[in-house]
This record gives structure tokens, C-alpha cells and sequence, in this order.
């Protein structure tokens, strides 16, 4: 005898539940803060702000434990509620030429103006696993000292003087507003490096990884990468003049590309940039790498046809809230197509049998 | 949940999605471009038609929601309460009685009326994208009505098969213009596109776009005059309500390989069991 499946309401109310307890895992085990979460999972917390679009190291932090510590849900959590945010203005242009950097490094000069600062990287520690961190996790001061005052100049400023480096010319149109508009093509760099900022970190890392190996291979050196914080100003229209309002954290990455010259351009170095919030830098360096394949038309160059070298596709591809959405929407339930498909299967099989039968007969 | 606006959206993006609406209407079939939000819901779960019902829906209304025919579906269930805790609207299963019916993958069987609107959730709204990937090449054929690669793919099918091996997202011709995805309604429920006598409105969320069909639109779906197009279904009566022209889930009940086949719209199936209907699976 069938009843038809009721209490759907029911089942995902007491899912809920159990979903809420398995995050809190066993209660024998002292519940995480989110200023834990914030001050020790603190490159988590930049990920999901950076793919999440709003900078809020406290609210990253609810969302990553509220997701059990998956961020792509987190990261949809904060992109979730930031849409729902009234819009006060935009901030100025911030300038990283004035960050505090607690990294900087270059590539392509072994010693420049400013310095070469290594900061608090990953780069040459030897991977081993530090079982004394599993007993106790308290560490000697590091060492400091004063931070260095006064601007810190790009690496691409000192090859464009030379005129090694392609022109960036500066440029007061307002950028194209991705959350606000639908993407539409061809997309200009500017809203191209807006979807590449909050795109999925493992895509963009797989595309620009698939171009150093050759599928439009740009040449890429890192002319410079920087961490820092930078003050963030608003004009506010009753004062007539900017006021600083707070200051982000930032990671820019600023590629110097090989380029031997083009139909339309001189041989010359050309630039790929990445911009990141946070502490962010494989993100910002993919990023860099993808804006420079992207940038094939603009420079002259042969499309051979890479998957990075297409704007459609990598921008239509980019974002994991939609990926991810789409990907995981075919588990639920698709009875009725399922059952067309069926009708249309079982009809084509019963033809394709009956002629069978048929040919065997003559 | 006093602290979001009325249906969840605020006034100004529910203004930008009634002119997309609106431009929709005025050129029925065409896809619309909109800045679709990121929703409290995933993306494939619905979040354009729940825009578009955000859009739409005033505190008066009463709203329906379907997921494959059924009321009780999971994610109709948690699309009607999401509504209910933003808009405070009056809710329904019963599809004379909704002003606002959002459905996923079905038409309801019981004809629409004036002053309905069907709200459809649409995956990927562009008919062919399984022909050509890319989106600024299928606006180009949009707008120049090349529609010529889809008749191809078409005649493919019939000259493998003997059949147009489509058999849900059936493409039609709006008004004699552009060829629109229906979004994966199975086939059987083509010929309700046309003539309909409510506002039917498509919203694809992560796609952002709209399209929408006026009252009483010319909705054609493509054949070909030596195999014109036919609606199927699986060729039994319900189970419990012994209809033998509604769309029929198929049920498996045991472990033998025995099956059952009851209506997929719910609401049609349990309306005529009140009256008295019965199938021969009924109890």
C-alpha cells in the first residue's frame, strides 16, 4: 500500500538539529570561540573573506564555524548576508603603494628600495609535522623591530622608467560592478579581475598552474608581492573631503611577463595583477597569472585556444557559490524528468528490439 | 525575522527584478539579463524563481509552492517556509486557490486562471547551450534568429531514432520569435505553455536571467510536419486517483520489481480522491 511521502517539514526541521549537533561535535571537548577561530585559523578566516567579498575577520569567523569549517560554505554564508547590505558609498581607491607591509618580496631584483621582507611565511619552513604543538602550542616572542616609515615603490615603477614594461595608464572610469550588474561579455579587465578576486581558489590556482605548463604559457615572474595593511577612505559628500574609516588587510601580486612583441606591441615586459584580501598570497600570484592569459586580445597576442586564455570560460566557471550550487542542486529530486527519460528509453529500446527481431526474421 | 524586508529582498533590487520582469512581458521569450542576488539558498535550488516570486508577491497574495508536482517535496517545503517567514503571505496547496504558484520541473495539471501567476525555476535558460556553450554566441543567434543548428539537432535525433530523443526542457517558439527553454518540465506539459490564461515567469538565479510569457502567448513546440510533436506520458491511469490524464510518477514498491504509478501533482491526485475517485492501488 503507498502513502504519499508526507512531513517533509518535519524531516528537515530534525536534520537541522542533528546538523547543529554534529558541528558542536562531543561536548566533553571545550566549544571554539570565534576569537579563536579569528586569531588561529587566521588564514581560513582571510580565504573566506576574500572569496566572500566582505572583509569582517569576526563575521568570517562565525561563518566558518557555523560550517564545520567548510569554506566554501562559508564563504556562501558571508556572500549570503553581505547582499542584504545597504550600500553607504565606495571608499577611494586604496593605495598599496603606501601599505605597511609585513611582506614584501621580489623575484626579479635581489635588492630594491624598501627592502626584501620575508614576513610570517610558510616559504622555508620544512614541512614535518611539529607534535609538540599537539601537547602545547605557546611560542617565544619573535624577534621585532621598528617597522620601516615612508612609501615603499613598486618594482614595475622602477622598470617603467626605462620604458621596459608596458604602460598601465591611469584610469578614473568607474569599474563595472559585478554584484550589481549581470556579467555580461566581453568583459573588460576590470570586472574580469573583480570575479577573479572572489573566485574559487583551486580554480583559479589549477588555470594558472595549466599555463606555466604550457596551455598559454605567459612567462611569468613575480615582480613583486606584497601583505600589508592599507588605509581605506571615504568621501563623505557633507564633510567634502575623504576620511580614513579603517584599514584592510591586502596581498597584491604584480607579475612581470615575458613578451617578445606582438602584431599591434613592441617586444617589452607586460603585467599580470592580482589583488587579494587578506593574507592570501597563492590566491593573489594564480590570480596575477590568470589576468595576463586573459589578457591575450588587448596585447595582440594568438588565442591558441587554452582554457585561460577564455575569458567565457574561466568567468562563467570562477565562482564556487554557482558552482558549487549547480553541482550539488542534481541531488534533489528530479523524479519527473527522470521518468520522461525513462519513457523515452524504454520506447526507443522497444524499437530498437523489434527491429532486431525483424532483421533476424529476413 | 523583522530585521529583513518584506519577502526577503530590499525595495530596490525587488525594482530592478519588476523591470526585467516587465521587459520580459514585453518581449515574450526573450531572456532578460538580471543582477541576481546571492540568496539564502543555494544556487540550483531555485534562487531565480524565489527572486522572481520575491518580486511579485504582495502581502495579499496566497502562495504555492511545487518541487516535481508535489506540495510536500522537500525543497518546496522549505521554499513556502522561507516565504512564510519573510512575507507573512497565506499559503496553499490547492492551485485554484493561489494567486502565486512557484514551481520546479511541472505545470499544475488543473488549468490556470486570470490573475494567476506560475513562477518556473530555470536551471539553464538558454535553449542552446548544449548546442553552443557560448553565451555571446547565443545571444548572436538569438538576435539574428539563426535557430537553424537546434532543427538540425532535431532531425538528428529522428534519423537515429525515429524520434526527437527529448523528452523533458522540450524547446518551443514564443509568438513566432525566439526559441525558449520551458526549463525541465517533461514534455507532456508543452501544450499548457500556450494559450495560458495566467502570467508565467521564468527566473534563473545563478544564469541571471528572466524571460516570461503574457497571458494567452502563442507557445509552439518545435517539430517537424512528418513528425509532428506529441506529448507522453507513461501509459497507465494513477494508482490511487485512476486519472488517466495527469503526469504519473513511477513507484517502485517492492523488491520483485513491482511498480505503481500515481499522479505527480498532488494536489490534483488528493482533490479527486476527496471526490471519490479511486485507483486499484488505492486503499
Amino acid at each position: 500500500m503507498y502513502v504519499a511521502v508526507k512531513g517533509g517539514e518535519r524531516a528537515i526541521e530534525n536534520a537541522h538539529a542533528w546538523l547543529a549537533e554534529e558541528r558542536r561535535g562531543n561536548t566533553d571537548i571545550a566549544e571554539l570561540s570565534i576569537a579563536q577561530i579569528r586569531e588561529q585559523l587566521s588564514l581560513a578566516v582571510n580565504r573566506v573573506m576574500a572569496e566572500g567579498s566582505l572583509y569582517d575577520p569576526d563575521l568570517a569567523a562565525l561563518a566558518i564555524k557555523q560550517a564545520r569549517g567548510d569554506l566554501i560554505e562559508a564563504i556562501f554564508l558571508i556572500r549570503a548576508y553581505r547582499t542584504t547590505l545597504p550600500r553607504f558609498g565606495a571608499s577611494e581607491p586604496v593605495d598599496t603603494g603606501i601599505m605597511a607591509c609585513d611582506r614584501r618580496i621580489s623575484a626579479t631584483f635581489k635588492d630594491l628600495p624598501g627592502g626584501q621582507v620575508l614576513g610570517p611565511t610558510f616559504d622555508y619552513t620544512h614541512r614535518l609535522l611539529d607534535f609538540k604543538l599537539a601537547a602545547d602550542g605557546e611560542v617565544p616572542k619573535a624577534p621585532s623591530r621598528d617597522a620601516e616609515t615612508g612609501n615603499v615603490p613598486h618594482v614595475t615603477e622602477f622598470l617603467n622608467r626605462e620604458g621596459l614594461i608596458e604602460e598601465a595608464p591611469h584610469d578614473d572610469t568607474p569599474p563595472p560592478d559585478l554584484t550589481r550588474e549581470p556579467l555580461e561579455m566581453p568583459a573588460d579587465r576590470a570586472l574580469r579581475l573583480q570575479a577573479l578576486t572572489r573566485a574559487d581558489e583551486g580554480f583559479t590556482l589549477g588555470l594558472a598552474y595549466s599555463t606555466q605548463r604550457g596551455y598559454g604559457r605567459n612567462h611569468a615572474f613575480v615582480g613583486e608581492l606584497r601583505i600589508g595593511s592599507v588605509p581605506v577612505e571615504m568621501d563623505i559628500p557633507e564633510l567634502g573631503f575623504a576620511v580614513e574609516i579603517g584599514e584592510v588587510i591586502l596581498t597584491e601580486c604584480e607579475t612581470v611577463n615575458q613578451f617578445t612583441g606582438s602584431k599591434t606591441e613592441p617586444p617589452q615586459f607586460t603585467r599580470g595583477y592580482g589583488l587579494v584580501f587578506g593574507q592570501t598570497e597563492r590566491k593573489a600570484i594564480s590570480m596575477a597569472l590568470v589576468d595576463r592569459a586573459l589578457r591575450w586580445e588587448e596585447l595582440g597576442e594568438d588565442n591558441v585556444g587554452a582554457p585561460a586564455q577564455d575569458a567565457e570560460f574561466v568567468l562563467y566557471h570562477a565562482d564556487n557559490i554557482q558552482a558549487t550550487g549547480f553541482l550539488e542542486h542534481i541531488k534533489l529530486p528530479h523524479y519527473v524528468d527522470f521518468q520522461s527519460e525513462l519513457e523515452l528509453v524504454r520506447k526507443l529500446r522497444r524499437e530498437a528490439g523489434a527491429q532486431q527481431v525483424q532483421e533476424a526474421a529476413e | 525575522m523583522t530585521e529583513y524586508n518584506f519577502a526577503y529582498l530590499d525595495e530596490q533590487t525587488k525594482r530592478m527584478i519588476r523591470r526585467a520582469i516587465l521587459k520580459g512581458l514585453a518581449i515574450p521569450g526573450y531572456q532578460v539579463p538580471f543582477a541576481s542576488r546571492e540568496m539564502p539558498m543555494p544556487y540550483g535550488w531555485g534562487t531565480g524563481g524565489v527572486q522572481v516570486s520575491a518580486a511579485v508577491l504582495t502581502p495579499k497574495d496566497t502562495f504555492k509552492v511545487i518541487d516535481q508536482g508535489a506540495d510536500d517535496t522537500t525543497n518546496a517545503v522549505s521554499i513556502r517556509t522561507f516565504f512564510q517567514r519573510t512575507a507573512g503571505v497565506a499559503t496553499t496547496t490547492a492551485t485554484s486557490d493561489a494567486t502565486v504558484i512557484q514551481t520546479r520541473h511541472r505545470i499544475p495539471e488543473e488549468p490556470l486562471h486570470e490573475g494567476q501567476i506560475l513562477v518556473y525555476q530555470v536551471p539553464i535558460p538558454e535553449p542552446l547551450r548544449f548546442l553552443e556553450p557560448r553565451e555571446s554566441e547565443t545571444r548572436k543567434m538569438h538576435s539574428l534568429e539563426e535557430y537553424g543548428l537546434m532543427h538540425v539537432k532535431l532531425y538528428e535525433d529522428i534519423s537515429r531514432h525515429g524520434h526527437i530523443a527529448t523528452s523533458y526542457a522540450y524547446p518551443v517558439k514564443v509568438e513566432g520569435r525566439y526559441v525558449m527553454d520551458p526549463s525541465p518540465i517533461p514534455k507532456f506539459d508543452n501544450p499548457k505553455l500556450g494559450d495560458m490564461a495566467a502570467i508565467q515567469l521564468f527566473g534563473a538565479g545563478r544564469e541571471q536571467r528572466i524571460y516570461a510569457l503574457p497571458p494567452y502567448t502563442q507557445v509552439v513546440s518545435l517539430d517537424f510536419e512528418d513528425h509532428p510533436f506529441e506529448a507522453s506520458k507513461a501509459d497507465h491511469p494513477c494508482g490511487m486517483c485512476g486519472a488517466t490524464d495527469s503526469y504519473l510518477d513511477e513507484l517502485i514498491i517492492d523488491d520483485l520489481g513491482g511498480r505503481m504509478f500515481v499522479c505527480s501533482d498532488s494536489d490534483y491526485c488528493e482533490a479527486r480522491q476527496a471526490t471519490g475517485h479511486k485507483g486499484k492501488d488505492a486503499a
